[in-house]
């Protein structure tokens, strides 16, 4: 009996807007120069976060940080296809994504100080608190796009994760349930070529992570994670087809971490000097900005004011943060259980008293 | 002699055995070019190579249950799960397989194998970085608990672990990993499993701990000055622990405080006073206290030092014991 060729696979890579600024106008999504202002902007202010929070720790004023340079397209152009009342499933990278997402800045600040308030999300969107375990999220994501179908809400959940983790069961497990229940979850894997000090290739024999959705029966594809464009069309797709009621999206955002993976961490111990400034040149913000000036959406002026904007926004926040009363000690018992166990009471007595 | 730190000792520890064995592997996240996040593994797959120290995917399961299928097949996994609050997504792989392998196989297939993990909080880290889980697999037959509180045992311990023909966790106090120095030898030497060590005699009280607690507790016997008598036990095993040496301590002092960082229900504290309660309960001349963590989860940094038992905590228990 000859072999038949029972199924053949592709992998479909998506760009827009390239690294010197030239963009794909047949494959833009629909944007007003409005929006695209609002993307920018959304850009440049979590830079500015970014750098500010990583300051800020060097100088003792906060606790153990986790940077998000070089994903900050992933994390913005994402949220940006998102609406409020669909779940997020975020990472410990996803800073940006929750301040896109409402969450006072304040308040994520409050959380990298090692203050449990921080974590509170805003009763007007539904952003889960961050997962510190590598890829536990995902699955919950599967369970709440899985409870909006069930309930017929028109929810989608998205989850993000990073390459590391699609080496986790729970990945794997995640992606099983939704492709088996369709359910209405957008996977987003931002692809930032490490896990710490392990590369990208140690994780996994496959050339992409995009294809490993073939395996699990739906749509994955790959997209350039520092072009704002193509995430958020990526997501936009996923997101409406979720809608739609047509299942579930693998997006493999290709980025790479501009910074160390934390501020415990010094990535000059496993990273060449050269690789980091071969992916420099492709940043997120001044390809846009390339892009603007073109459309004359940009000017020196401009561009300089959003940076004093960022600025204050974030001075603002910090000074807020820095003024905020220390968390009452007594908390520690207070959300373990919606009751207090007669023990923890005991307790609570014996190390506050009355 | 050198001087080490717990961290260093670890480090000298896998290098001796690396050395001395070509079976011996090490396994785990970030263990190889970067020599682990703690630097415990620092160097080693510079000089063993990358097929014996072994940078791998980033998954627990994988590395845990890869590391029993290389125990049964001739090989002496050490494997390195970079927090202890990340050993769960493997706790199947030790529960069902590596525990019980001896057992299933009557002894056909054993799992010599060690799981090393650094443990506890006190260093202002990020959540389920900070876990204390020592009561956990001590609740499982067919694991052995191993936790040591200084260089000199860090290095002897681990040496046995590895020459143990059974599964053995060994939490490292990530606490103190670079908190204490001592002088210890360079040549190979053991501290066996199972046997505590009286890390300071006395007649008044018995005060029972491990891991980065005895540190605590030292510092607490030595603020008593000549107040108190106290026998300080660093039980070093957790399981099977030295029942032999916690029972003759207490039926000499005939009381008893028992510190733990994990939290009080169930934790490992209970145990010792159920067995204090079957060989001792006459020599008692007072109940026996426990300084623990309360009930919760390990809070954030901001509140970690409410949740943590100090020297002031310590202090408060021995008093309510000698003043029963
Ligand atoms: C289950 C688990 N194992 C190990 C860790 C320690 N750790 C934190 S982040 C990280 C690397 C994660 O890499 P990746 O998933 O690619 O995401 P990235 O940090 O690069 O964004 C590791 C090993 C953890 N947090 N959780």
């Amino acid at each position: 009996m000859p072999k038949k060729v029972l199924k053949e696979f592709k992998v479909e890579y998506l760009q827009i807007l390239d690294e010197s600024g030239n963009c794909d106008e047949a494959l833009m999504p629909k944007l007003s120069n409005d929006d695209i202002r609002k993307l920018y902007e959304m850009l440049v202010l979590v830079r500015v976060f970014d750098q500010k929070a990583f300051n800020m720790q060097r100088q003792g004023r906060l606790g153990t940080y986790i940077q998000f340079k070089g994903q900050e397209a992933c994390q913005i152009g994402s949220a940006f296809a998102l609406q409020d009342e669909d779940f997020v499933f975020p990472m410990y990278r996803n800073s940006a994504l929750l301040i896109a997402r409402k969450h006072p800045i304040v308040q994520v600040l409050q959380y990298w100080n090692g203050d449990e308030r921080g974590l509170r999300s805003p009763d007007n969107v539904n952003n889960f608190p961050i997962a510190i375990p590598v890829g536990t999220q995902a699955t919950h994501a599967v369970g709440a796009a899985w409870a909006a179908k069930l309930q017929g809400k028109k929810q989608v959940a998205a989850t993000y994760f990073g390459d590391g983790a699609t080496s986790k069961g729970d990945f794997h497990e995640a992606m099983n349930f939704a492709g088996v229940f369709n359910t209405p979850v957008v996977f987003i894997c931002e692809n930032n070529q490490f896990a710490i000090s392990v590369p990208r290739k140690r994780q996994t024999k496959s050339d992409t992570i995009a294809q490993k959705a073939i395996a699990y029966g739906f749509e994955g594809l790959q997209v350039d994670g520092m072009d704002v464009f193509a995430v958020y069309k990526a997501t936009l797709l996923a997101v409406e087809k979720a809608r739609a009621g047509n299942g579930p999206t693998l997006i493999e955002c290709f980025t790479y971490r501009m910074c160390d993976h934390s501020t415990s961490d010094d990535a000059s111990r496993y990273r060449p000097k050269e690789e980091f400034e071969e992916w420099m040149k492709k940043d997120s913000i001044e390809r846009l900005e390339k892009y603007m000036r073109k459309k004359e959406l940009l000017d020196d002026a401009y561009k300089q004011k959003v940076v004093e904007q960022s600025q204050q926004i974030i001075e603002k926040a910090v000074t807020e943060f820095e003024k905020m009363p220390q968390p009452d000690p007594k908390d520690i018992f207070k959300y373990v259980y919606a009751e207090m166990t007669n023990r923890q009471k005991e307790e609570m007595q014996e190390l506050f008293g009355n | 002699m050198v001087v080490a730190t717990i961290v260093q000792a670890v480090n000298m520890g896998l290098r001796q055995e690396l050395a001395r064995d070509k079976n011996v592997v090490v396994l785990g996240e970030d263990v190889g070019l970067n020599g682990g996040v703690f630097r415990a593994t620092d160097g080693l797959q510079k000089e063993f190579g990358p097929d014996r120290v072994i940078d791998t995917p980033l998954a627990e399961l994988g590395i845990v249950g890869c590391s029993i299928g290389m125990a049964v097949n001739g090989l002496k996994p050490i494997a390195e799960i970079q927090f202890s609050g990340f050993v769960y997504a493997a706790f199947d792989q030790l529960l069902s397989h590596a525990a019980r392998i001896r057992m299933r196989s009557r002894g056909r297939y054993t799992c010599p194998m060690v799981l090393r993990t650094p443990y506890g909080g006190g260093i202002r880290a990020l959540e389920l970085h900070c876990e204390s889980g020592e009561a956990l697999f001590s609740h499982i037959s067919g694991l052995k608990m191993v936790v040591p509180s200084n260089p000199y045992d860090t290095k002897g311990l681990l040496a046995a672990a590895i020459r143990e023909p059974d599964p053995v966790i060994f939490y490292e106090p990530m606490r103190i990993y670079r908190a204490i120095k001592q002088d210890i030898p360079e040549e190979e030497y053991f501290v066996p499993l199972g046997k505590a060590n009286i890390a300071q005699a006395g007649d008044d009280l018995t005060l029972i701990s491990w891991g980065s607690m005895l540190k605590t507790c030292q510092d607490a016997v030595e603020k008593l000055g000549n107040k108190y008598s106290v026998e300080l036990v660093d039980l070093r095993t957790i399981n099977p622990y030295d029942e032999e040496t916690v029972i003759s301590s207490v039926k000499k002092t005939g009381r008893c405080v028992i510190v733990h960082e994990a939290m009080k229900t169930c934790g490992f504290g209970a145990e010792l006073i159920a067995s204090i309660n079957e060989k001792a309960l006459l020599s008692l001349e007072a109940p026996v206290v426990r300084v623990t963590a309360p009930d919760v989860p390990f809070p954030l940094a901001k509140l970690e030092n409410y949740f943590l038992p100090d020297v002031d905590k310590v202090l408060k228990g021995i008093e309510k014991v000698m003043g029963f």
